[in-house]
């Protein structure tokens, strides 16, 4: 008997020290698995921003070519004491047209002429228009001023079409690369940081195209956007945190916010469409608009943030507060609204960051349409980064391409500095109580 | 008078009114001899007298305001109908050439005719305008007036304005109902319109879709169909493999996070997938389209197989990772409300961590989990940016994956982004399609949050 039980006992341990190895291995593979995952998310993360990263880097630097221009008043078309209306009508194209023409005099066929005035962008005439505005005297002169270049020559230079390519493949043909390579050889080609990319509007022409107007557009959406979903929402918070009583209408209130925490963004849009634009008939492509959207669709991830903070602020608090005669208003707003206040505003920042990122509701109410001017204020047409990005990603033009990613940065950018300022609010006056 | 200036004016008057109540009743205290009887500061006199003032005034002017615009349509339209004006075009279109002549230069070049609706249109809006002007103030006035007489010391005033202030708060509660009832009636309204013109029974179970409605009867093409089947599977597509690379990795990264990593891959992990959560999803649709649909057409066309460019794949794909983030912290929570001592006896009983977490943790979690995959299905399926991006526009039933397909929300985004006239059924169609989209993410949510509502109230 004795013996036989060590023996089953024996065997059991030996079973088990037997599938010990296959159930480690097991182990070991499960752990792998895991940690897969988690390096999968960062080498996506990665690559992501790689990707967007050395796409964007052309679009921070314009190439520029340098030509001898002669003001001469009779040439452009205006008198000799010009006002500023003369000049915004007055043909500088021609002055610039001559300049690359003294250049290259041994192009005459009138193809080959168009040819070489596209090697300056659209937007060249413009900015010599601009110049002479700002200083009349500079007429009747012979300076020497930076053009910006066309898409194509800026794709040249940064190397972005193949010179060694054979001409039937490459989008810029020998004799307009013969051009820019004497143009190189004579220093008249350089490359300076993008200004203008952070300073214009939208165009057509890749070179001339800038981020501000979407900027702006994006600003003006999330002012109104905060304007509005902020106090609602905190009011929300407090109602249904303090003062709501226990019964089936602020269940139905709970169970509402909790669902449109989760409704598609897009559906958001349809309701601004109908409501707000049809219904309404508020001007369409407004960051008016567009913020009221938001506000709705952040309300509920600021209301859900305020809740918890308002939740993290101790009974003791309020005990006091009402033992020493307070009503349950000042309670609120004199001693629980301002500890929670911290945790409040993180949750408004995180809320608005959600918000710059969104896209697919502003579609829906116009604000994808094309505007070159920067809006002024709330009512004006205009677009926001997201939309720019979309709208950036979807055009042919190869220049296209590095200012979607430049634009995806800047969207970034902005992006990371909001959180980051949550994160430095939270730190700062967390408190354990 | 413009209304910015007028809701000034009445901030003016209930400014006014403050002063005034709070001067009365600090008068009245002082005369009083027994101070201890003083329960109630004099400002909440001047906030109730304040706000008698302003509130009832702003509601009557916000909802003349909301009269104004029928009133004038109708009126003027009563006076292109009785003087005998041939409108001939639309009689919106007519009166949007009216109202739009906002300069002297447009109301020049308007015809004769238009001149003289747009005279009478410009009488009609100054009469309106300042009858509502002289309504809303005498209101006021009133109000102030009234609120001056009744206030004294007897006034409950502290108990008035904190009730007042609680309906307020209320108010900002219920606008998650507002906002709820605004989205079911306005897709509610435009889908019973354009099933008035499509049969609900070809949209929910036709298998071809092509909105395109031609101008002349005679072109290819002319009858629109509307079978929006080819859209839902589409979208069942792309989200089926957003699950398919979401959910396990999202899992298996929350497992790993809670019961494995040490501090230090936490400090690193948890980090990433903020920043993938926080990531705009244009900026994942640019990447899909750009960046990983070519990438796996080429990889597609090395081994022989054709893969069409914005194939459903390069979009489900780019999507699942958008998603990681999402199943991974819903799953962290539900895993940590599992008690410990679950995961203690089974590690005290011999069994290794992977056989606790499998055989234990993932069952006693499960109904929590599958809330998650559910939440995370309804996030798929209402996802627009990457598909819009990514996928394609023809409308192909195919479940094959290297296929291009189009979804609901691209269909939507298509309908709704071009010039169009509001009433054309193919507008109406993307409120249909909105409608369906709104119905199945509502029943998605609504049972996700109850199953995890239940499942947390099980371990409590």
């Amino acid at each position: 008997m004795w013996s036989e039980n060590t023996e089953s006992s024996m065997n059991n341990t030996d079973l088990v020290r037997q599938s010990l190895k296959k159930r480690y291995l097991k182990e070991q593979i499960f752990k792998a698995v895991g940690m897969f995952s988690i390096v999968a998310a960062i080498v996506f993360l990665i690559i992501l921003l790689a990707d967007i990263f050395t796409k964007a880097m052309p679009a921070f630097s314009q190439t520029n070519i340098e030509l001898e221009v002669t003001l001469d008043a009779g040439e452009i078309g205006v008198g000799t004491n010009p006002t500023e209306q003369d000049l915004m009508a007055a043909d500088f194209r021609r002055v610039i047209r001559n300049a690359l023409a003294k250049q290259f005099p041994d192009v005459k066929k009138r193809k080959e002429k168009r040819e070489l005035y596209s090697l300056t962008s659209m937007g060249a005439e413009f900015q010599l228009r601009d110049m002479v505005i700002d200083d009349p005297s500079l007429l009747g002169q012979n300076i020497k001023v930076e053009f910006m270049a066309d898409d194509d020559v800026d794709a040249v230079i940064k190397g972005a079409i193949d010179r060694t390519l054979p001409e039937s493949d490459r989008r810029v043909k020998d004799q307009k690369l013969a051009w820019i390579e004497r143009l190189e050889q004579s220093g008249q080609i350089s490359k300076q940081f993008n200004w203008h990319f952070f300073s214009s509007g939208d165009s057509r022409e890749p070179e001339m195209a800038g981020i501000k107007g979407a900027i702006k557009g994006s600003f003006f959406t999330l002012l109104v956007t905060l304007a509005l979903s902020f106090p609602v929402a905190v009011a929300a918070a407090i109602y249904l945190e303090e003062f709501a009583p226990k019964n089936r209408f602020i269940d139905f209130i709970e169970i509402n916010i909790n669902n449109l925490a989760a409704v598609p963004s897009i559906v958001f849009g349809l309701l601004g469409l109908a409501v707000f634009i049809n219904f309404f008939s508020l001007p369409r492509s407004a960051p008016l608009v567009g913020g009221i959207v938001l506000s709705l669709m952040t309300l509920p991830t600021i209301i859900i943030a305020s809740r918890s903070a308002i939740k993290a602020v101790p009974p003791s608090l309020r005990e006091a507060a009402l033992g020493l005669g307070a009503s349950k208003m000042q309670t609120v707003f004199h001693h629980v609204l301002p500890a929670a206040l911290p945790g409040i505003l993180t949750g408004t920042i995180i809320g608005m960051a959600q918000a710059l990122g969104e896209t697919a509701p502003l579609l829906m109410i116009g604000m994808v349409a094309f505007i070159v001017d920067i809006p002024q204020g709330i009512t004006d047409p205009s677009t926001v980064l997201p939309i720019q990005v979309y709208l950036w990603a979807d055009s042919p033009e190869r220049g296209f391409l590095a200012k979607t990613s430049a634009a995806i940065m800047v969207l970034l950018f902005f992006l990371v500095a909001m959180n980051a300022i949550a994160i430095y609010l939270r730190k700062k006056f967390e408190k354990k109580w | 008078m413009k209304i910015s200036a007028l809701i000034f004016l009445l901030l003016i008057f209930a400014a006014f009114s403050y002063f005034m109540a709070r001067q009365k009743v600090s008068t009245a205290y002082r005369q009083r001899k027994q101070k201890s009887k003083i329960l109630t500061l004099p400002k909440y006199f001047g906030y109730v007298a304040a706000l008698t003032a302003l509130l009832p005034a702003l509601l009557m002017l916000f909802f003349l305001q909301m009269a104004e615009e029928p009133y004038i349509n109708s009126e003027i339209s009563n006076y292109i109908v009785n003087s005998d004006i041939e409108a001939n075009e639309d009689l919106d279109l007519y009166l949007n050439d009216i109202k739009s002549a906002d300069t002297p230069e447009k109301v020049a070049a308007l015809t004769p005719e238009k001149q003289q609706v747009y005279q009478r249109y410009h009488e009609i809006e100054t009469t309106t305008n300042r009858t509502i002007t002289v309504i809303v103030l005498s209101l006021a006035i009133l109000l102030v007036i009234w609120g001056m007489r009744r206030i004294n010391t007897e006034t409950p005033a502290r108990r008035v304005f904190e009730k007042i202030i609680e309906g307020i708060l209320l108010l900002a509660a219920s606008i998650a109902i507002m906002t709820t009832v605004g989205i079911v009636f306005s897709v509610l309204f435009e889908s019973t319109r354009f099933f008035g013109e499509v049969p609900i029974m070809s949209f929910m179970f036709g298998t071809e879709w092509s909105p395109q409605t031609a101008i002349r009867a005679d072109q290819v093409g002319s009858s629109a169909a509307f079978g929006a089947v080819p859209l839902f599977v589409g979208t069942m597509l792309i989200s089926f493999i957003a699950l398919l690379v979401s959910v396990p990795l999202g899992l298996m990264s929350a497992i790993y996070l809670s019961e494995y990593a040490g501090s230090k891959i936490r400090a690193v992990a948890k980090p990433v997938l903020e920043i993938l959560a926080g990531i705009p999803t244009v900026v994942y649709g640019f990447f899909a389209a750009l960046t990983v649909a070519p990438f796996i057409r080429d990889l597609g066309q090395s081994m022989g197989l054709s893969v069409a460019s914005e194939s459903a794949l390069a979009a489900g794909l780019v999507m699942g990772i958008m998603i990681i983030p999402f199943v991974s912290s819903l799953s962290d929570d539900v895993l940590s409300a599992v008690p410990q001592n679950l995961r203690e006896g089974s590690l005290g009983l011999g069994a290794t961590r992977s056989e606790t977490i499998v055989k234990v943790l993932i069952p006693a979690a499960l109904p929590g989990i599958v809330g998650g995959v559910l939440l995370a299905a309804s996030r798929a399926i209402g996802e627009t940016m990457i598909v819009v991006m990514a996928a394609g526009l023809a409308a192909n039933l195919t479940v094959n994956p290297l296929e291009a397909v189009t979804t609901v929300t691209v269909q939507i985004v298509t309908l709704l982004t071009g010039d169009q006239e509001f009433d054309s059924a193919k507008t109406l169609a993307a409120f249909a399609l909105g409608l369906m989209l709104f119905v199945t993410t509502l029943i998605l949510n609504v049972i996700a949050l109850h199953v995890v509502r239940k499942y947390r109230e099980q371990y409590e």
